[in-house]
């Protein structure tokens, strides 16, 4: 296993009883790399998320999280990782700080180490100033800000994003894109993001379609052009999934 | 891994359910409403239907309120056991259980840890119902309230262990008014909780044997005892093995790899 590898996730194969889901995905993402994972609703994104953080079980294929292998040193590999789910897993009757030291409790810090890392993500969100307030009283756009902010509190390697955008207005978008991926440059966090949003996809990510559990394409931007022939993302995709579009 | 982390998680997950519980007033007043209207209203009505003969812990001939009382303290632990399951089906639907299951600690103590915050919970609700309790002239010796303290840790974790049993079965928080008629109800009436065992066997040697083997009777019994100063080792045994079964039975229901979570296709 090479070490500068953050997520590797080979020939992984899953099924719901008789319906597969996923069938031999493969694919690697290096420390300070943003993936798109880009596929149409029930293209298997969400089942490839709960594989990773171990939600379900692994049966066929591998996953490893800076060399732990998920199934074997599962500890150690969740360790690694810091997620943000498609549905909101706030305490919507805590405070946004409740919140946050909950979080850091479970993750094993003491207080003095939790509130300055508290400070530090929720300063770089400007949200450290609504620490106080409930997370009920928080707009879409910042309760998104605050599971960030949460995902990052003890330093993942890597930083797991399951459609963290669904149901927000363009300007929450647009600077949830935009902060993400400069936390993959700056902080070289190697980050996996699924979406079906072809705006979300800046030109210098890596990019991976899954479609009908199956990897149809993976690569950069100009590679996945490249192969499908095609002037534009939205036609690269759509030539993948062949006009079914989520 | 450190054991600090391990202290640090547990006391973040008690904390958590404490503060929810202080936010929810509502829940805390219902918990209470319930118990008490049994005690106020339904053993007033029956004191004068039902006769005691004197029978341990109790010493003396007693009210029916009495009798009943260490029943309704099992009823708080029992509602507040099924109340955390239904927290569980809830935050799994919601998805907050998600951020629990992936932070890097077993799920074995995890569910152990929200277990203990649950029973922490509903101990807080026992004693107030008993301050209540205490102003209507149902008054133990007051070693008695220090020696319950361990029995309700024991009744609660056991209550509670099934709570999450059941909740690791159910996929959808719809099906949980199913459970709680098919589980509740049946596991309280049932059970010594209402009457002595004696005078169920009076009426019934099937719903006798049915009381004897509830363990829902045995935490009462537990309490019932621990309430007058008196040690109750079977009742301690059967709860105690009702708790390992249980729990052992949680814990396999929310292992990925065994557990019921795969084929319900959700966490």
């Amino acid at each position: 296993m090479n070490s500068s590898i953050a997520l590797s996730v080979e020939g992984l194969s899953f099924s719901y009883s008789s319906k597969k889901a996923l069938t031999q995905v493969s694919f690697k993402i290096q420390p300070g790399e943003c993936t798109v994972l880009l596929g149409p609703n029930g293209a298997g994104k969400s089942t490839l998320f709960s594989l990773i953080t171990r939600l379900y079980d692994t049966r066929d294929g591998r996953i490893e999280l800076c060399g732990f292998d998920i199934k074997r040193q599962t500890l150690k590999a969740l360790g690694k990782l810091g997620v943000v789910f498609q549905q909101t897993t706030l305490d919507m009757d805590l405070t946004v700080m409740q919140n946050l030291r909950y979080h850091a409790a479970l993750h094993g810090m003491g207080r003095k180490q939790a509130m300055q890392r508290i400070q530090q993500e929720l300063e770089r969100l400007d949200m450290y100033d609504r620490r106080f307030e409930r997370v009920r009283q928080l707009n879409g756009g910042h309760r998104r800000r605050v599971e960030i902010a949460r995902a990052l509190l003890h330093k993942p390697s890597v930083l797991l994003l399951d459609e963290p955008t669904v149901g927000l207005d363009v300007p929450s978008r647009l600077s949830i894109v935009e902060y993400v991926h400069r936390l993959a440059t700056e902080e070289k966090l190697a980050v996996l993001w699924a979406s079906h949003l072809i705006d979300e996809i800046y030109p210098d990510d890596h990019l991976i379609v899954l479609h009908k559990g199956q990897v149809k394409a993976n690569g950069t931007v100009d590679d996945v052009l490249r192969i499908t022939g095609t002037p534009t993302i939205k036609d690269a995709f759509y030539s993948l999934t062949q006009g079914e579009q989520g | 891994m450190k054991l600090v982390h391990y202290w640090r998680a547990m006391w973040g997950i008690i904390w958590r359910e404490l503060s929810r519980f202080v936010t929810q007033r509502e829940r805390f007043i219902s918990a209470l409403v319930r118990p008490l209207v049994w005690l106020f209203v339904f053993a007033a009505g029956f004191r004068a239907a039902l006769g005691l003969a004197i029978t341990p812990p109790y010493e003396t001939y007693i009210l029916y309120e009495v009798y009943i009382t260490p029943g309704l303290i099992g009823m708080i632990q029992l509602f507040n056991g099924m109340q955390s399951s239904l927290s569980m089906v809830y935050d799994r639907e919601m998805g907050s259980m998600r951020i629990l299951m992936v932070c890097p600690l077993p799920r074995w103590f995890l569910l152990l840890s929200k277990l203990l915050a649950g029973t922490g919970v509903s101990i807080l609700q026992v004693y107030v119902f008993l301050a209540i309790a205490w102003f209507y002239d149902i008054q133990a010796p007051w070693q008695g309230y220090l020696w319950i303290m361990p029995a309700l840790l024991l009744s609660g974790l056991m209550l509670g262990a099934l709570g999450l049993l059941l909740s690791s079965f159910i996929k959808q928080l719809e099906n949980f008014a199913g459970v709680m008629n098919f589980v509740i109800f049946p596991m309280f009436f049932m059970s010594t909780a209402l009457y002595p065992l004696w005078k169920i066997k009076e009426s019934s040697a099937l719903l006798y044997h049915l009381a004897q083997y509830n363990p829902f009777s045995q935490a009462v019994e537990l309490v019932r005892f621990a309430l007058y100063g008196q040690f109750n080792s079977h009742a301690l045994i059967y709860t105690f093995a009702a708790f390992v079964v249980f729990m052992v039975a949680a814990i396999i229901g929310y292992n990925p790899s065994k557990g019921m979570m795969m084929r319900k296709g959700g966490a």
